[in-house]
């Protein structure tokens, strides 16, 4: 038996769960290197077990995109209405706004002529 | 670190349409199920968009949630299957993703000086590898090696056969192995 066909078989076992078949397992028991290549297996094994201990850190917004994708419809038409009724009321104080900045224009521009014509 | 009754306590909650209740579940779970996000699709805009599905669907399907295994788990297969929907949509609609068998590099810091510096020990090493996996062959052994998941769980959330699930795995762990453990150092872990 070559190395060869052994290595995928390897891979197989390493975790412990299963056995080699007898002839690979006679060739495993007089060959460093397929020894060796077990025991970097094995060593890869632990290494990914270890991983699972590991916790790679979101950034802050996902918590709340999470929470935010999950509320109830209901929350959100209510979300939807205040925003809505904070914009038409935003809308109506521009719109004032705009109005009274122009009466006031108008207003100067009027008193200036006054003043030139007299 | 969070009791599994507390856990059962909630989902129990959840179940019952207390949205408070699901809402502690996600902020108990979140970190680790983007850990998997990411472990899986390998990018961090798509780990977040994997995560916002996988609470969603969990959401959904909720009432369907037996406890017959841990709450974690269940929200694994569910991560692992929207990451595996998401996987096959991208590549879909992308022509510059790796091949399916690029050439591994060779990241020995005795041969690469780059590499001397940055790369600590072999967890940074190993994850990094992980990452230069093709994400089929990453997904299976992310699954069954980090998160024990069994074969047949992987199988049927990759929407694979279980054989298929096997030979992935096995390849999965030669490639980690030949990359880990370039030819040079076989003689160090003969000593061993």
């Amino acid at each position: 038996m070559r190395c060869e066909s052994v290595s995928l078989q390897l891979a197989e076992i390493a975790d412990g769960l299963n056995r080699l078949p007898l002839d690979a397992e006679r060739h495993v028991e007089s060959c460093l290197r397929c020894q060796a290549e077990l025991v970097q297996y094995r060593r890869l094994l632990r290494a990914l077990t270890g991983l699972r201990g590991q916790y790679l850190a979101p950034d802050d917004g996902l918590l709340e995109d999470i929470l935010a994708a999950l509320r109830p419809p209901a929350t959100v038409h209510r979300l939807h209405r205040r925003s809505r009724k904070a914009a038409y009321l935003g809308g109506i104080a521009a719109a004032a706004t705009a109005g009274a900045a122009g009466a006031i224009v108008i207003a100067s521009r009027l008193a200036a002529r006054q003043s030139l014509a007299s | 670190m969070l009791e599994s009754a507390d856990v059962d306590e909630l989902v129990e909650s959840a179940k019952a349409g207390d949205h408070l209740a699901f809402e502690q579940l996600v902020r108990l779970t979140y970190t680790d199920t983007y850990t998997l996000a990411y472990r899986l699709v390998g990018d961090e805009e798509d780990a977040r968009d994997v995560v916002q599905e996988t609470y969603l669907r969990a959401h959904k399907g909720l009432k369907r949630f037996r406890g017959d295994a841990q709450f974690s788990t269940w929200l694994h297969r569910i991560t692992a299957n929207c990451a595996n929907t998401y996987l096959g949509r991208r590549g879909r609609h992308s022509h510059d993703l790796l091949p399916d068998d690029p050439v591994i590099a060779d990241l020995n810091p005795q041969r690469d000086p780059e590499q001397r510096v940055g790369l600590g020990d072999l967890r940074d090493q190993l994850s990094a590898a992980l990452l230069e996996l093709p994400p089929k062959l990453r997904a299976v052994v992310v699954l069954r090696d980090i998160y024990d998941l069994p074969h047949e769980t992987i199988a049927d959330q990759l929407g694979i056969t279980e054989s298929a699930a096997k030979v992935r795995l096995h390849r999965a762990r030669k490639r980690l192995r030949e990359r880990l453990y370039p030819l040079g150092e076989e003689e160090e872990a003969r000593a061993v």
